[in-house]
């Protein structure tokens, strides 16, 4: 098993209200200097067998096509050290 | 004969009842079509309402695309059947990407819930066709996830086709880009809007206004007279 992650944020120039609300949040709750907040999801895939190009190519297409709106939404897709995953 | 209009229900659709009340109201046939469904039951166009389909999971419409009966409503649709996304619908609608654009969030975070005074800009679209361009018009309004966003390409372009079909009225109720409530796509087969018609076709509820029935009179007479 390997586990593929894909990040998914709002482009930059789309307004993140969600992310405003947490900044505004944040003096008020003593948390002081952080002059911007931007939500995002993680997906984390777990994967039967190896991560090859093939597999990766197909991930990238559901990411594009369903974890994210690329209208309003970027993303990331990251295969997690497999050399760690194999220590567990 | 009259004509057939469908009426989508996903799991977690909430409008689907008053939808077909409103088809049967403007005096067509309503035929409910269930999402698990690839058969159309052979209508003339179909309606997609508001709620939360799926729970709104991943974004707001993004789970319903992948349904079976929406696979042969974009087929149908592109092949120039009409189709009207209310809310929800009008997300769904997005995510399909039969019409362009995405919905955020509200700007002011918070679910709406209040009568809405829109103008009718485009009296060119299948639904439209009972009113005239400039009319304006005062129907619910229901949602959190309702700011329309596109790129400044693409609100110029809708702007210069035509293909902005309302715009919110005396204050922009979720920061809308250019206040726009709801837009059609090129052939004018397919309207999305956030605010919701089929609320509005009865004086006894809703706003107390019939302001929405138009949208149900409008497909009804150009589907007859086809």
């Amino acid at each position: 098993m390997a586990r593929v992650v894909v990040d998914v944020m709002l482009k930059p120039e789309i307004l993140d209200p969600q992310g405003q609300a947490v900044q505004r949040a944040l003096p008020r709750l003593g948390f002081q200097g952080i002059s911007d907040v931007r939500q995002g999801k993680r997906f984390e895939l777990e994967v039967d067998g190896p991560v090859g190009d093939a597999v990766l190519a197909r991930i990238q297409e559901m990411a594009e096509s369903f974890l994210a709106n690329t209208v309003i939404e970027d993303f990331v897709v990251k295969v997690e050290d497999e050399k760690a995953e194999g220590e567990k | 004969m009259t004509a057939r209009i469908g009426v989508v229900t996903f799991p977690g659709t909430l409008d689907d009842r008053d939808t077909q009340r409103a088809v049967r109201v403007a005096g067509a046939e309503a035929v409910p079509l269930w999402h698990k469904d690839k058969d159309l039951k052979q209508v003339d166009a179909v309606v997609l309402p508001g709620g939360f389909s799926y729970g709104d999971y991943l974004r707001a419409g993004a789970i319903s695309r992948f349904s079976p009966v929406m696979e042969s409503v974009i087929e149908q649709a592109k092949a120039g059947m009409p189709v009207l996304g209310i809310c929800n619908g009008f997300q769904v609608l997005t995510e399909t990407h039969l019409l362009p654009g995405a919905m955020l969030r509200n700007n002011h975070l918070h679910f709406i819930c209040r009568e809405q005074k829109l103008r009718v800009e485009s009296d060119r679209t299948a639904w439209t066709a009972d009113y005239t361009a400039g009319q304006e018009i005062s129907i619910p309004l229901k949602n959190i996830d309702g700011q329309y966003t596109a790129d400044e390409r693409t609100l110029d372009m809708l702007e210069a086709e035509g293909r902005v079909a309302f715009r919110y009225l005396d204050g922009n109720p979720n920061g809308s880009l250019r206040d726009i409530a709801g837009i059609t796509n090129e052939a004018g087969n397919v309207v999305g809007l956030m605010p919701h018609p089929e609320h509005a076709v009865e004086p006894l509820v809703g706003t107390g206004r019939t302001d929405g029935l138009g949208f149900f009179t409008s497909i009804l007479k150009k589907l007859v007279t086809a």
